[in-house]
């Protein structure tokens, strides 16, 4: 049975090796100062894709994903790794963006997209840290959802079965198809880069990055048309501009603060319930949990 | 995060050698394969372009995977049941990765799924691999035997089992047996003709590396009643036919992630590759040097390693209130070594671009005659690989045996002990000197090169070039070094007693490897600065190897050479 992937994935700033310089006096990102990488959870997510696209022959990966034009940059990576494809929805309108926002428009684009079998995509970005957007496209297409996925056990007959990766253990879980699936960072690394891919489709591009090319590698561009990325706007995807971008993204930030922690010194409990009990008391009252 | 190409800049200065425009145009044929498969290259800097990239994934894999794996593999080590080895579990991921990377056929042509790669980019990536786990480039390189295939045997099987390496499926070459080491001519494995043509074999090999893999390379006794090296014919054993089981696997003092194997063959189904007779006089010879090659880059990636390692020891390491690199006895070292692993490494991509020339020209030669003046280049060059790679092989494993054990020195006690991993590195670099030829046996190959003044009229070729101003300086102690050892090739050969040349072979074989060294070295800082300090360092320490050697001969008298016999 061939099916029709589709993965979600995010190009973000490395946040992993955050230098001194990471943030700007405003308190948003330097983006100059952090490298753009595929967001780790969105690979777990492809690695899982391209299983099922090894065990299902004549199954496609298409790579979704809303960002800069540059964002291809994470498309080429997919397709060296062994995706077929791939599609930037980027669009001025689309910039500032809450998870609302996103999964709105995101969820546009796989409605334009059309017949697909599953939608997989990493549990969180790690810019963001929400873990919002890919239940929330769920809802917006009005599928199913399993999250903290950490392998797809198997898929046939309309139904997915997977284990999902949870506080207290493991869970298995079976839902019909189409779904979308958020894949945990436990699950299997993604596949190295394909030495022959690389070498095949290294000069794929997106029409912006086509524009700026020499006539020589738009020439090639006509002639090995698999080297053409595509790039959808906003108005392609027909998105209410309402709902997109800033001005679809109740989500306001208030200010930022750098926190420096100061407390260095640590509490020992005996374990008792009443000490718990106050313990909880505590954070309750101060908002560390509730 | 590691990346063991891109965090290491010298990769990049020899992979853009000036040599590397003509090899690539000649392996792609002036890039006509652009036209059949897409991702061939156009042009040369979309060459460059590709290995950049391919290396880089290379670099990806050894130093996010291969590398943090070689402590377990190193513990773990495979292990045999019922005749069929099972590779330590990090070794097989380690295989998986570089199989899904499609690193497995690198050098083969595009027609048998392959890279097409020249030796040069792939040698690269046995240096790279070798430094992440030294013990795994053996099993990763021995895809140099489809090599082999390629050039010795007939279409059809070339279809068959070439395309099959390149989709990474695991390769050995069954050379050794019990009594057959360095001397191969006694190899006894016994090879019968059957009426459909094909063969079975019956004996026992030792020794074997990688020796349950998938496709074997075997060198059997063809002709009956035979005894020496003409009786032997090289066979294709594919292990789906079955008939060849591990009996045992070695435990080695190190590289003990790479099963090494005592076979049995009973009845085994094989089929001759080539001419019958020629197994050994002339498809080992071409497979031996290729696998010293192989030998020479896992050598520099070990001395990689060893540098990379005593340089961070020795940065951390506080004693008498500072960092051991500010102490004279300590940065000595680590310069020298550096200079060692600088200048084999210039030597092993010397090498590598000469056997590229010639290995490509015997490869187009089998699509059209070539001219008076490209079989004039290709028999040049073929000469001068002839003579660097046991210079490359032979003073390289010296080179990391050496950078090991001063690795190991500037750790101190903790290098002594099991927690650091210079440890493994040293009993890893041990075996590099003595497997697919000894040091010695390298001796044997390269002194013809001497006497013959191979590595003399290389030498002056290097001296025709001119370089910068800043260098001249260190050019003329370079002649005079140069001046020192023909000298003392004259003083040798002058002498007509046999005993008393092989005895001196090893001095002047060294002379000729340090001098041809210090020039590769001086070359490297006239095309980049960075490797101006390495041949500065390096020149003094060949100045005096090159005069150490020159006064032992002066004054030593051949009748001596009794004094060293030993009943």
């Amino acid at each position: 049975m061939s099916l029709n992937i589709i993965v979600l994935a995010k190009q973000v700033p490395d946040t992993r090796n955050v230098g001194k310089d990471a943030m700007k006096e405003d308190g948003t990102i330097n983006r100059a100062a952090l490298p753009a990488i595929f967001n780790p959870e969105d690979l777990n997510a492809l690695e899982q894709a391209l299983r099922l696209k090894d065990a299902n022959p004549g199954s496609t990966v298409t790579l979704l994903t809303m960002g800069l034009p540059r964002a291809s940059e994470i498309i080429r990576e997919a397709i060296y790794r062994g995706a077929d494809s791939g599609i930037v929805l980027t669009d001025r309108v689309l910039g500032g963006a809450d998870t609302l926002a996103t999964s709105y428009s995101l969820a546009q684009a796989v409605k334009k997209f059309g017949n697909y079998d599953i939608i997989l995509g990493g549990r969180q970005a790690i810019d963001g840290d929400t873990a919002q957007v890919g239940p929330q496209i769920a809802e917006k297409l009005g599928i199913p959802q399993v999250t903290y996925a950490e392998e797809i056990l198997d898929l046939r007959d309309g139904f997915v079965t997977v284990k999902r990766r949870l506080e207290n253990g493991v869970e298995t879980v079976k839902a019909p198809l189409p779904c979308v699936v958020t894949v945990n960072g436990s699950a299997a690394p993604c596949r190295p880069r394909n030495a022959m891919r690389v070498q095949k489709y290294k000069y794929a591009v997106s029409p912006s990055e086509a524009a700026k090319l020499s006539d020589e590698r738009k020439a090639l561009l006509e002639k090995r048309p698999y080297l053409n990325l595509q790039e959808w706007s906003a108005a392609y995807v027909e998105a209410d501009p309402a709902q997109v971008g800033l001005a679809g993204s109740p989500t306001k930030v208030k200010a930022i603060e750098n926190v420096v922690f100061t407390a260095k010194d640590c509490r020992v409990l005996d374990g008792s319930d009443a000490c718990i009990e106050d313990l909880v008391k505590e954070l309750i009252a101060n908002h560390t949990i509730g | 995060m590691a990346n063991f190409y891109t965090d290491n800049p010298d990769l990049k200065h020899h992979l853009t050698h000036p040599l590397m425009e003509k090899i690539v145009a000649l392996k792609e044929r002036n890039y006509t394969d652009a036209e059949k498969f897409d991702y061939a290259p156009l042009d040369y800097e979309d060459a460059q372009d590709s290995y950049d990239k391919v290396l880089e994934i290379v670099g990806e894999i050894c130093g996010d995977i291969i590398a943090p794996n070689a402590e377990s593999v190193d513990h773990d080590g495979p292990s045999v049941a019922d005749g069929r080895v099972t590779y330590a579990p990090a070794t097989q991921e380690n295989i998986d990765a570089c199989r899904k990377a499609g690193l497995m056929g690198m050098a083969m042509p595009r027609r048998y799924g392959g890279l097409n790669f020249p030796i040069t980019p792939y040698i690269m990536a046995a240096d790279i691999v070798s430094r992440a786990d030294t013990g795994f480039e053996n099993l990763w390189g021995l895809q140099d035997c489809a090599e082999t295939i390629y050039e010795f045997a007939d279409e059809d099987q070339k279809q068959r089992f070439i395309s099959r390496v390149c989709q990474g499926e695991t390769m050995s070459m069954d050379l050794t047996e019990p009594d057959a080491g360095s001397d191969l001519q006694s190899v006894m494995l016994k090879a019968t003709e059957q009426p459909d043509g094909t063969w079975r074999l019956n004996g026992v090999k030792r020794f074997i590396t990688n020796g349950d893999s998938d496709i074997h390379l075997v060198l059997a006794r063809s002709e009956a009643g035979t005894k020496d090296g003409r009786g032997l014919s090289m066979f294709i054993y594919d292990k789906r036919d079955g008939g060849v089981n591990v009996r045992r696997i070695e435990n080695k003092m190190g590289i003990k992630g790479s099963p090494t194997c005592e076979l049995t063959y009973k009845d085994a189904k094989a089929e001759l590759c080539g001419s019958r007779r020629l197994g050994l006089i002339k498809y080992v010879m071409a497979l031996m040097n290729g696998a010293r090659l192989g030998i020479a880059a896992q050598s520099v990636g070990v001395s990689e390693l060893a540098y990379r390692e005593a340089l961070s020891y020795a940065r951390d390491r506080k004693q008498f209130g500072k960092a051991i690199i500010e102490f004279p006895a300590v940065y000595e070292m680590l310069s020298v070594m550096k200079a060692k692993l600088d200048a084999s490494r210039s030597l092993l991509y010397e090498c590598a671009r000469f056997v590229d020339v010639y290995k490509i020209y015997d490869d187009i030669a089998k699509e059209r005659s070539l001219t008076p003046d490209e079989r004039k280049e290709s028999k040049r060059y073929s000469r001068l690989a002839d003579s660097l790679t046991p210079l490359a092989k032979g003073m390289g494993s010296e080179y990391c045996n050496q950078n090991a054990y001063d690795c190991i020195q500037i750790h101190g006690g903790s290098g002594f002990m099991k927690d650091y991993a210079c440890e493994r590195l040293y009993r890893d670099a041990r075996i590099t000197s003595i497997y697919e030829g000894t040091t010695q046996l390298q001796v044997v190959a390269a002194i013809r090169h001497v006497t013959t003044g191979t590595y003399l009229g290389l030498i002056r070729e290097y001296q025709s070039v001119d370089v910068k101003p800043e260098l001249q300086a260190l050019k003329d102690r370079l002649a005079v070094m140069t001046e020192t050892y023909a000298k003392a090739v004259e003083a040798v050969g002058a002498v007509e007693d046999q005993a008393y040349a092989d005895f001196m072979a090893r001095r002047l074989v060294e002379m000729a490897g340090v001098t041809v060294m210090s020039y590769l070295l001086l070359l490297d800082a006239d095309r980049n600065d960075s490797f101006a300090r390495s041949a500065e360092i390096y020149a003094n320490l060949a100045q005096a190897e090159v005069e150490k050697h020159a006064g032992f001969i002066a004054s030593f008298k051949p009748a001596e050479v009794a004094l060293y016999k030993v009943d």
